[in-house]
């Protein structure tokens, strides 16, 4: 009876370790007033962006029409104004935030679901899998992958927003792969994972139901800077005009406009919003980043 | 140690292998081959066939491919489809621009990161540490290209302190006017494109010293009595630099490979912007030369990284 008792606490304690965890991560950015401001930047642009964009049609708002071109801030109902092809600039910003949030979400769903696969494997089983899986990430690693990236967009047949996913993806895992390999191999020789071996649990149990929720925190860590690393990936890309397709609105094509000289003086509401709202993404999702591995730290030091 | 480097120079050819095969594949999904753009329109069908067979177009894939390697072997990257000039001239004219842009990079990096890096490990904590911190989280989080043209409306622009493009001004004469000239366009690049890539040396540098602070062999020297400054001069700081060293080889060829983004947004005519250039203008065997030297750019950064640290560091040599 008392030993089924002590068993039960050991299970209640161990299930309730990781969302515990987690509530401590949180407390740790609600605690951090700059993070709780960051915090409140990325819901309000998260609502403005995918809120906003629900009012808008697509197809309808990349229509040109040359008669309203260039109109500034305010002008004949226009809040941010409008490009050369009189498109509001307004309704390209939510619609463009949307999208460039969108991509990069996907594309790190993609890396951190491989990339995890990939580094446990690798970390867990060590040895000839290791290495060889190694040799494969240093190889893409070390790829030119800007120019390969921009080479592919332009020879790929039915060229989408969903292949722009993959080909950044296609280089992405790598670095998360190695990020967590590292944290496996760590973890590998612990008496955890060895008992468990002992009493004969499978390789995929060890691996996905005892390794991987002692990582969570490292995975949310991981998980939010990807997210601001991909964003920046996609609208770099589409600045340089070889990211999403011109009818796909992005902060990068936005920003692109300040590639033009004339724009950067004359006509500083094309491209300023999309630049701001695009500074403010970042630097609230990498200071909330920032936050999360600072409380991660302080609690690996407790342990 | 020479094992070490003959073995790192070992893995490299598999590398460069598999690399110039890669290049290769892309080549043959572009569109266009060695006639595009010189063909003349009133050529009939049937010569360009011949020339086409007399050029082994029609040739296996892989009897293309060893020719293509042999050729690299000869310097010979082919003609540019839109310029008609030879490829490797196309980009050694402008791979003399890049290559300055990087070095000047590289100077600045260094010398805005080390002083960065010590101080912020040195005083851990305390509001120089901060600062850099703070610093330090702007030119990580900030995408690249928003912090170049952030800083090129602001000191170009609006301030107008910098030319806005270009390399070096066509009114510029004699040695030192070129110079003058080349480095005045440059400064402005280079230290934004410096400023973003201290990030990760800054933070290598701290941490290198916040962690060999509490080694053990540093509490030693201390309780032998060696004096504060000698401590940390001699052996904390020795020891942090080791990885900093050894990022040299990857800053360099990443500057040069990666410079694609400030040249464009300054549009400095060097490698990434004839890159780009090439691009929209469909100039094909360009591109593929182009691939391939960021491709070996970056396999000889890694190179050179990994021999620098087998050299400063015996820990890390094959036994």
């Amino acid at each position: 009876m008392a030993k089924e008792k002590k068993q039960n606490n050991a299970k209640t304690a161990k299930a309730s370790l990781p969302p515990s965890g987690l509530k401590v991560v949180w407390r740790e950015i609600w605690k951090d007033k700059v993070a709780r401001l960051a915090f409140f930047v990325i819901v309000a642009i998260l609502l403005l962006t995918f809120v906003g964009s629900l009012f808008l049609n697509q197809g309808k708002i990349t229509e040109m029409n040359v008669l309203d071109s260039y109109y500034g801030w305010g002008q004949n109902g226009h809040l941010l104004g409008t490009d050369d092809g009189g498109r509001d600039i307004l309704n390209l910003l939510i619609m463009g935030g949307r999208n460039s949030i969108l991509i990069g979400l996907s594309v790190t769903l993609i890396t951190e679901i491989v990339g995890l696969v990939v580094g446990l494997v690798s970390g867990y089983y060590g040895g000839t899998i290791d290495a060889i899986i190694m040799r494969i990430v240093d190889f893409i690693q070390v790829l030119p992958q800007l120019p390969i990236i921009i080479v592919l967009t332009t020879t790929i047949n039915n060229y989408n927003a969903f292949t722009l996913v993959l080909l950044i993806a296609m280089f992405g895992w790598t670095t998360t792969a190695r990020y967590y390999r590292s944290f496996i191999l760590s973890q590998r020789g612990r008496d955890y994972v060895l008992a468990s071996k002992t009493s004969g649990s499978s390789d995929f149990t060890i691996m996905f139901r005892e390794v991987l929720p002692n990582i969570t925190s490292m995975i949310i860590i991981d998980v939010v800077l990807t997210i601001a690393g991909n964003i920046g990936i996609e609208t770099t890309l589409s600045f340089i005009g070889y990211g999403l397709p011109s009818t796909t609105p992005s902060l990068g094509t936005l920003i692109g406009y300040a590639n033009d000289p004339v724009n950067v003086i004359n006509r500083p509401w094309l491209w300023l919003p999309a630049t701001i709202m695009l500074l403010l993404i970042s630097l609230s999702i990498n200071y909330i980043g920032r936050a999360l591995q600072r409380a991660g730290d302080a609690r690996q030091r407790e342990n | 140690m020479w094992k070490t480097i003959l073995r790192r120079l070992l893995i490299m050819i598999p590398q460069l292998l598999i690399l110039s095969l890669l290049v290769f594949v892309l080549a043959k999904m572009m569109p266009g081959d060695p006639f595009t753009g010189q063909i003349n329109p009133n050529m009939d069908a049937k010569t360009i066939a011949h020339l086409k067979q007399e050029l082994g177009l029609n040739d296996p894939v892989w009897v293309q491919y060893t020719r293509w390697v042999g050729d690299l072997f000869h310097g010979n990257l082919g003609q540019s489809y839109t310029q008609h000039v030879s490829v490797l001239s196309l980009i050694s004219d402008r791979a003399v621009n890049t290559f300055w842009l990087s070095l000047l990079t590289t100077i600045l990096t260094y010398a805005l990161a080390i002083p960065m890096g010590i101080s912020a490990g040195r005083h851990q904590d305390e509001w120089q540490d901060q600062t850099i911190q703070i610093f330090n989280y702007f030119t990580f989080a900030i995408p690249g290209f928003v912090f170049y043209i952030l800083g090129l409306w602001l000191f170009g622009f609006t301030l107008g302190w910098f030319p806005i493009s270009g390399s070096v001004s066509a009114s510029a004469h004699g040695f030192w006017g070129v110079v003058g000239s080349r480095l005045y366009h440059m400064i402005l690049p280079a230290i934004l494109y410096a400023l973003i890539t201290t990030t990760s040396i800054v933070q290598y540098l701290r941490t290198g010293i916040v962690d060999n602070k509490v080694e053990d062999y540093v509490r030693t020297a201390r309780s032998k009595g060696v004096p504060e400054n000698v401590v940390f001069n001699k052996h904390i700081l020795r020891n942090s630099m080791l990885p900093i060293a050894a990022f040299m080889g990857t800053t360099i060829t990443g500057l040069l490979g990666g410079s694609m983004i400030i040249e464009t947004v300054f549009s400095y005519p060097g490698m990434g912007k004839l890159f780009l250039d090439s691009i929209s203008q469909r100039d094909y065997s360009t591109l593929t030369a182009l691939i391939l030297l960021f491709g070996i750019l970056t396999l000889i950064g890694n190179l050179l990284s990994d021999i620098i640290m087998s050299l400063i560091d015996p820990r890390i040599r094959v036994k």
